[in-house]
């Protein structure tokens, strides 16, 4: 495996992680804000608490390792993704801010401010549309060169098809890991009443999901024909993943095995993504960008692997740590221990 | 909104820099005192310690949350503004930027746990928790500082026909600028949060609140106030003998040094007009003592230098105004460690318990202050002889409708801030929590 493909891949590591981790955050809020509009809020209002308070630091990092990773291993694009994505980025940027500090001003503040909770909730759900932009400009024919400078041309991608089915599909799945994920969390909890409506919220968006995934693999075949030949080659990997699909709908569907139902679904995701960005390859930003031509020196590559290497021995035993207390401790997700925060 | 890209972008990422350094400062030197009182606490096995550590932990979730959300958007701004530095940063200084992400990470995860397990843990154990929320925070102020003293005293690397070649990650972040760099952001911050905490607590205490809780709280604070001043003052002194040596020109502007000469004074306050300055205050020898410690010594002044790339000279003020903050607060903490020591009645008296009020905010402008003088004073260059800001900006129309939105989000953040934390400790006053912990225990805490 050579350096470049060691870089690109540790990265879509990180930008798996952050869907995954990110989705259940923004979905969660989503999911809150609009139990507070159909009176369900006495349902699930804890058990969102619960799981998200002591992590969601940890969500934003993902996204901050994959760009601050971006620009070490792959200079190039700083240049080009840089000048080209200011605003799309910088709105982002701006949603993520309102969210990262709800929680600081609303479990500390003062809690269930109705206001707060929609800005919330409509921003967890901005966030995944603004930032899957960056998917649809990599296809290409969105930028193009003006004095040796990229330029983004705006209405070209306000006005593809592509652009609004990757937003679409980029919201079914956030509603849909995040409600199989808290499906389970509920249960875990032996919350009954948030398990059924969890439950159902996963079922609903089991099918916009499957569906516009689906539509962006062919309207791929008309905007990027090199693209969609390549996923052909990678036909199976998009079997798996749909075959992990229909199990998950499956479990949910017979009230079995939660957790069996998130593990397939974390395969899921990552068979379709995994493939996704191996039929992507060579390009980080088609034409402009391959990932050989943008890749760092060899110097700066090892260095950071070996960081990299490094800072994993450091983390894995905190994260584990985390999860052991949080996640998994069956006192605190049913709440027992609610009262130990500061 | 088309206008100058450069100008827009220069002043966009000191608007967020500005904002981002109070709340970083914050998460740098707070820990460290949540720590040290929680240890004192366990020491003296005395609840009003463990009690400010756990109030004070409380406050700082709240700024970690904005520093938290100001640092990502910092760090991503770097790429949106200045494309083309980022593009050379990448391949020569990413290092100790990935490994900053590093460092957060494990301070985050650690403070969530630390924030979340009270009463779950052993008093000892739970303390064990901040030891790496600590150095997670100091180790992401070290890195960060890395790469901003590259940009001062850039190394490591060679060009070769336009191309960057040689390159070494590892030279590249022991710059010259380094040491000095980062042990004046991080001791800095442990100084700007000791007067932080100093004028709560003095506020407390003029308030009405004479419990005993405030005047250890301040006691405490003061002393490690003036230990950090001195340290301050020590590191400054050698700041001052690293830019003689390696960016004269930021000196010589700072210092309105215009010719170079041997015994050179040193210039304080003053106002420069039609080229001239006025008012000012000479002290003989001075910056020849400031620079290399010898009276006599030749210091380096602007005629040594094109016009063009010469600072702004109005980063004089910038720095007078640090210095003189940086030397009032050592004065201030000194008298008080002083007169406590020696029981005299100023240290309980009301003018200078304001004193201490204003030291807290005072600092923060010191640290504003030091920021625009070393940032401007780095001027016309982002990557000192290598790059000019005006080469790395991006070209996008866009960045004057970006300033006018991150204004109203920093704004949001900054009031947001300001009314959670006087809600949570209007809300639950020390003496009412000293009650409840009492009544919980059924006993004394002492």
């Amino acid at each position: 495996m050579t350096l470049e493909l060691i870089g690109i891949s540790v990265l879509w590591l990180f930008l798996f992680g952050y869907i995954i981790v990110g989705s259940i955050d923004f979905g969660a809020g989503f999911f809150n804000a609009y139990s507070h509009l159909t009176n369900k809020h006495h349902i699930l209002t804890n058990i969102i608490q619960r799981y998200l308070s002591p992590v969601w630091e940890v969500t934003n990092v993902f996204l901050v390792f994959f760009f601050v990773g971006m620009v070490g291993f792959f200079p190039t694009s700083a240049f080009y993704y840089g000048t080209a994505l200011l605003v799309p980025a910088s709105l982002g940027l701006i949603l993520l801010s309102i969210r990262g500090s709800y929680y600081a001003f609303e479990t500390y503040g003062s809690r269930g401010h109705k206001g707060y909770s929609f800005m919330y909730g409509a921003a967890g759900l901005l966030i995944p549309a603004s930032l899957s932009i960056v998917l649809t400009i990599s296809e290409g024919g969105f930028i193009s060169m003006v004095d040796g400078k990229p330029v983004l041309d705006y209405w070209g991608l306000f006005v593809s098809p592509l652009t609004w089915s990757i937003v679409v599909l980029s919201l079914a799945a956030v509603l849909y890991i995040s409600a199989v994920f808290l499906t389970w969390y509920a249960s875990k909890a032996g919350d009954e009443q948030a398990t059924n409506l969890m439950r159902k919220y996963a079922l609903i968006w089991a099918a916009p999901l499957i569906i516009t995934a689906t539509g962006i693999i062919v309207e791929l075949r008309a905007h990027a024909p090199w693209h969609f030949d390549n996923i052909l080659d990678l036909w199976w990997m998009f079997a798996i993943s749909g075959v992990l699909f229909i199990g998950t709908v499956w479990l949910i569907w017979q009230r079995r095995n939660y957790g069996l139902a998130v593990v397939l679904l974390i395969l899921q995701f990552a068979f379709a993504f995994y493939g996704y960005g191996i039929s992507h390859f060579p390009y980080i930003l088609h034409p402009y960008l391959s990932v050989e031509e943008s890749f760092t020196n060899e110097a700066m590559a090892i260095s950071l692997i070996v960081a990299f290497i490094l800072g994993l021995c450091l983390l894995l035993p905190s994260l584990y740590l985390l999860f052991k207390l949080f996640l998994f401790n069956k006192d605190y997700v049913r709440g027992k221990e609610d009262k130990n925060h500061a | 909104m088309l206008g100058d890209s450069v100008q827009f972008s220069r002043i966009l990422t000191e608007l967020t820099l500005s904002f981002h350094i109070i709340y970083a400062t914050i998460g740098v030197g707070v820990p460290l005192f949540i720590m040290i009182a929680h240890w004192v606490g366990i020491r003296k096995n005395d609840e009003h310690y463990i009690l400010m550590a756990r109030r004070w932990a409380r406050g700082y979730v709240v700024s970690v949350a904005v520093g938290v959300v100001t640092g990502t958007i910092i760090g991503m701004q770097l790429s949106l503004l200045w494309p083309g530095f980022m593009e050379v940063a990448g391949h020569v200084i990413a290092l100790p930027l990935f490994m900053e992400t590093f460092a957060f990470f494990f301070e985050a995860i650690f403070l969530g746990i630390y924030i979340y397990t009270w009463d779950r843990f052993s008093r000892k154990k739970h303390l064990l928790l901040l030891i790496p929320v600590a150095i997670g925070g100091a180790m992401s102020a070290v890195f960060i500082t890395v790469v901003n003293a590259f940009m001062n005293s850039p190394q490591g690397f060679e060009i070769i026909d336009g191309r960057l070649a040689n390159i070494n990650p590892i030279i590249a972040m022991f710059t010259p600028a380094m040491p000095t760099k980062i042990s004046h952001v991080v001791v800095t911050a442990f100084m700007t949060v000791a007067f932080m905490l100093a004028s709560i607590a003095a506020f407390r205490l003029l308030r009405g609140s004479n419990h005993v809780y405030h005047k250890k709280a301040l006691f405490m604070t003061m002393k490690l106030g003036l230990v950090f001043s001195i340290a301050t003052a020590l590191i400054g002194d050698f700041s001052g003998k690293y830019l003689a040596e390696y960016q004269p020109e930021k000196l010589a502007a700072a210092e309105w040094h215009f010719e170079t000469e041997e015994g050179a004074p040193l210039r304080l306050y003053g106002i420069l007009q039609d080229g001239e300055v006025k008012y000012d205050i000479k002290i003989p020898f001075g910056l020849s003592i400031l620079a290399y410690s010898n009276p006599n010594a030749e210091v380096i002044g602007l005629d040594q230098f094109e016009k063009d790339e010469v600072p702004p000279l109005y980063i004089h003020y910038f720095f007078d105004t640090m210095v003189t903050i940086g030397m009032l607060l050592l004065g201030v903490s000194a008298l008080y460690y002083v007169a406590k020591r020696w029981r005299w009645k100023i240290a309980n008296a009301r003018w200078f318990l304001w004193l201490i009020v204003f030291s807290g905010p005072l600092a923060f402008v010191a640290i504003e202050a030091g920021w625009w003088m070393t940032e401007v004073g780095r001027q016309p260059w982002i990557l000192r002889g290598l790059m000019t800001t005006a080469e790395a900006a991006t070209s996008s129309e866009y960045v004057g409708l970006m300033i006018i939105l991150f204004s109203i989000l920093y704004f949001i953040l900054g009031v947001g801030s300001v009314v959670v934390l006087n809600r949570i400790f209007r809300r639950n006053p020390v003496e009412k929590e000293l009650a409840k912990y009492e009544s919980q225990k059924g006993g004394d805490p002492a």
